[in-house]
Parts: C-alpha cells; structure tokens; sequence
C-alpha cells in the first residue's frame, strides 16, 4: 500500500532519516518506536508529505507521490493524520471540524458530512459535544475528536504522531481504544507511540527506529520477547 | 477671544444651519473612513497572504509566479510606509486623477491603499502567530494552501490582532482630516469653511476637536466590547 525507497531527509547538518526502504501492506498495523530523536516522527510525516524528504522514492497505492505533478492534495485526502497535539481548529464547532475538510474538497454535500460526522460522533461516544468548541473538551476527547476528523475524510491508512503522549494518563486509555476499534475494523494504520502495551497488542510489526534508520523490527513477540539488538534491548529495559 | 461665546457659537453652528454643513462633513469623513478600512483591510490580507505563501514554501521550492508578487508587495509596503499619507492624497488628487471630481472615491482609494499597506503587516503577523499545526491539520485532511488560510488561520489570525485593527480604525478616522488638501468638504474642511466665512477660528476647530475626540472614544467603547464579546467566545 506505502512503499517507501532510500528515504533520506536532513535538518541542516542533522541527518535525520538515513536511506531508509519499508513497505506497509494493505490492513497492516505499523507501530513504530524509539527513543526521541531517532527520526520516527520525521519517518511518519514523510509519509504524507508533510516533511519534504531530500531523496527517496514513497509509493502510495501504486503512484508515486513523491514525483512531480502529483497532486499531493487528493494523496492526502486517502492518508488520515493524527497528531500529538490534536490541531483542532479552535475557531469551530467540533461539528464544523469534522465537516470542514469533506465539504471544502468537494468529498461531501454539507448534509452528508454533517450525517457522516454524527455517525463518526456515536462511535467515540461524544455526540453531546457536537456543538463545542474544542477549548471546552479534555485533552482527551480532543483527540478521540481529531481521530473523527481524519476519519471523516475516509481514509484508506492512518497516520498516528504519538497521539497519547500529550494526554494526562488517565485519559490515555480512552483513545487508544478508539484506535484499538479502528485496528479491528481493519484499518491500515502507522503508528508512532511510545505506549508499548498498545504496540504488544495491536501491531502487527513494530519498526525500532534509531538513528535515522530502522535498526530492528518484527512482530511484538520477536522484538519484545527477543530483540537481537543490543539498542534494542537498551531502549526496552527503559520503557518496558 | 473668549468675548461673546454664545454669539461666536451662534454664528459658527446655528447661523445658516451651518451645523448641517459639519453633519455633512462628518458623514464624509465617516464614508471615507469605512471605505479604506474596508479596502485597506482587502488589501492587507492580499498582501499578507502572498508575503507569507511566497516565505512559508518549502525550502529548495521557488515559484516564479509568486516571486514576482512578493515582488510588488515588498515595493508596494516600502513606498507607502515611506512617504506621508498627505504626499500620497496630493498624488492622487493632482496627478493620478486630476481630470476626476469625485474626490470620496480618490479619498476612499488613497487611504484604502495606504492603510492596506500597514494593515498587511499586522495580519502578516497574526498570521505567524498561528501555531504551524494547525496549517499541517488542514493540508493532512487534503486541503489546499489557500483554502486552509481562508477557513482556517484567517479567522483566527483576524481575532487575534482584532485589537490593532482597531486601533486602524481610530487612525483611519482622524486621518480623514487630511483629505482637506483634496478639496473634498470633510469634516475639518466645513470646519475651516467656517472659519473663512465668520473670521472666527475658536468655535469651529474645538468644535470638530470635540466631535472626533467622541467619536473616538465611541469606537474605543465599541470595540472593547466586541473583543470581551470575542474572548468570552474562546471560553465558551
């Protein structure tokens, strides 16, 4: 579904991704760890084109969007993003933030979205917050909100920028189980997380990323139960 | 020259209904005011949104087009924050239009342009105020640059500097005064119009002084209602 070749991107001097080649499969979950720095965030927003990487090749369902005359716009309306500090538009109702995206892109008729939005709404349990502003909502139900945004637009994959690590922990839960729904429903999803038990339990394979390359990876119970690299099992002492 | 007030303010305001003259002229400064507010502000985001668009792309990225647009607006703010807004209203009046009476409209596009190229400053740094994520979340949902900056950073970068735009509007006001050298009967020019007719100077001038100074502080209650209005919109 993504594939990405020799990605590269640098910082000024800072080499952030070195040559990296992946491939994400159609209904893969993709948990990506590491300890920060390591380029795991610059890796998810390359995908998206959100970070311009400097030399690669990224596929998306056959096309390449990294090439000339694409249009990046009509990539990203397929490729949700969730962030870490949800972005909501504090300007709008949590409805008109949801709808704003379908409708302006021409993607729904405004009473379409609004059904889709409602619908989307039940599913994370916050159809009585409709009509807020998000400066109302906890951390949260901002983003359980952010998580309806992007799914509003219907992706086909999910991009998730550690999305609980902004949260107070009690409210870590409540998302990573909207994500959990998604994963069952059969969601493609990439994720950056530092939540190792979400990682043990949804991933299909989780990537370790350190130093601008991806040292290690495998399914939970290879990388968890029996990482081959000595940085590995560093990083897992500290986190696990 | 404080001798005979009353009959100094007879003659100034009563005498020929002259003060229907000074209403005349404070509705012209009034139509003045709230065309090149309407036109500065037009203007402003113009150029705040190409001056922005033309620095936020991606770095080794650099289309021609709006090189050349960033261009004229660099030009456009340096030559009008340079010269006097008097200059500028003599120009216009004299050179640029000197063939046209309708001196509202040459007023009207003076300020507009002249206030458009202050005002795009302000906006331009309401719009960097804008946290970067929130450009990210609207072009990650698929839409376009312009679009994202309509729906999304104009509306809130406009709220934040609501303030100082405010203040344009005080200053657009009083401005009007200079459109005087045009020709065009504001309210400063009935007020020296009077002057000529009743030899009489005190009356007149403080009396359009304490016009704009209520109107000013009119505007100043207004908008500090209307950003309380807007703050509590934040909390809601």
């Amino acid at each position: 579904m993504i594939d990405i070749k020799n990605l590269s991107k640098s910082f000024g001097d800072n080499h952030v991704l070195r040559n990296i080649s992946e491939h994400i499969n159609p209904g893969e979950k993709v948990v990506i760890v590491g300890p920060s720095g390591s380029g795991k965030s610059t890796f998810l927003r390359c995908l998206n084109l959100l970070e311009i990487p400097d030399e690669g090749v990224i596929t998306f369902e056959g096309k390449e969007i990294t090439g000339q005359d694409v249009d990046i716009n009509k990539i990203r309306q397929s490729m949700g993003m969730v962030f870490q500090h949800f972005n909501l538009f504090p300007n709008m109702t949590v409805m008109k933030n949801i709808t704003l995206a379908p409708v302006q892109t021409g993607f729904m008729k405004p009473e379409e979205a609004n059904e889709s939005a409602l619908a989307l709404l039940s599913r994370v349990g916050l159809t009585e917050k409709a009509d807020a502003y998000p400066s109302s909502l906890s951390g949260g139900q901002k983003q359980r909100i952010a998580i309806v945004r992007a799914m509003a637009m219907k992706p086909k994959v999910m991009l998730f920028d550690e999305p609980t690590s902004a949260l107070d922990p009690e409210m870590v839960g409540e998302v990573l189980d909207v994500m959990k729904n998604l994963a069952a429903e059969g969601m493609t999803m990439a994720v950056v997380t530092h939540e190792m038990g979400f990682a043990k339990e949804v991933a299909d394979r989780i990537l370790f990323m350190d130093q601008g390359i991806i040292l290690e990876q495998g399914t939970p119970d290879e990388l968890f139960g029996n990482p081959r690299e000595e940085r590995t099992r560093l990083f897992l002492s500290k986190v696990l | 020259m404080f001798e005979g007030l009353e009959k100094q303010f007879y003659q100034s305001f009563v005498e020929g209904d002259r003060w229907m003259g000074f209403l005349k002229g404070l509705g012209i400064s009034f139509e003045v005011t709230l065309g090149a507010l309407l036109l500065g502000t037009a203007l402003g985001i113009l150029v705040a949104v190409i001056r922005t668009s033309h620095d936020q792309q991606a770095p080794g990225k650099n289309n021609f087009f709006l090189a050349v647009l960033n261009g004229i607006c660099k030009v456009y703010s340096t030559v009008i924050r340079g010269t006097p807004m008097m200059v500028q209203l003599l120009i216009m009046g004299f050179v640029v239009f000197s063939a046209s009476r309708r001196l509202v409209l040459i007023a009207i596009l003076t300020m507009g342009i002249n206030s458009g190229a202050y005002v795009s400053e302000t906006i331009r740094s309401g719009i960097m105020s804008i946290d970067k994520g929130q450009m990210e979340a609207g072009r990650s949902l698929g839409m376009g640059y312009v679009p994202v900056m309509r729906h999304i950073i104009i509306p809130q970068a406009i709220k934040n500097i609501l303030p100082a735009l405010g203040n344009e509007l005080i200053t657009l006001f009083k401005d009007t005064s200079l459109v005087t050298v045009i020709g065009l009967a504001d309210l400063t020019k009935v007020a020296i119009q009077v002057q000529a007719k009743t030899y009489q100077a005190f009356m007149p001038f403080i009396g359009i002084a304490v016009v704009y100074l209520t109107v000013v502080l009119i505007l100043t209650w207004l908008l500090g209602k209307l950003e309380r209005r807007l703050r509590k919109s934040d909390r809601h």
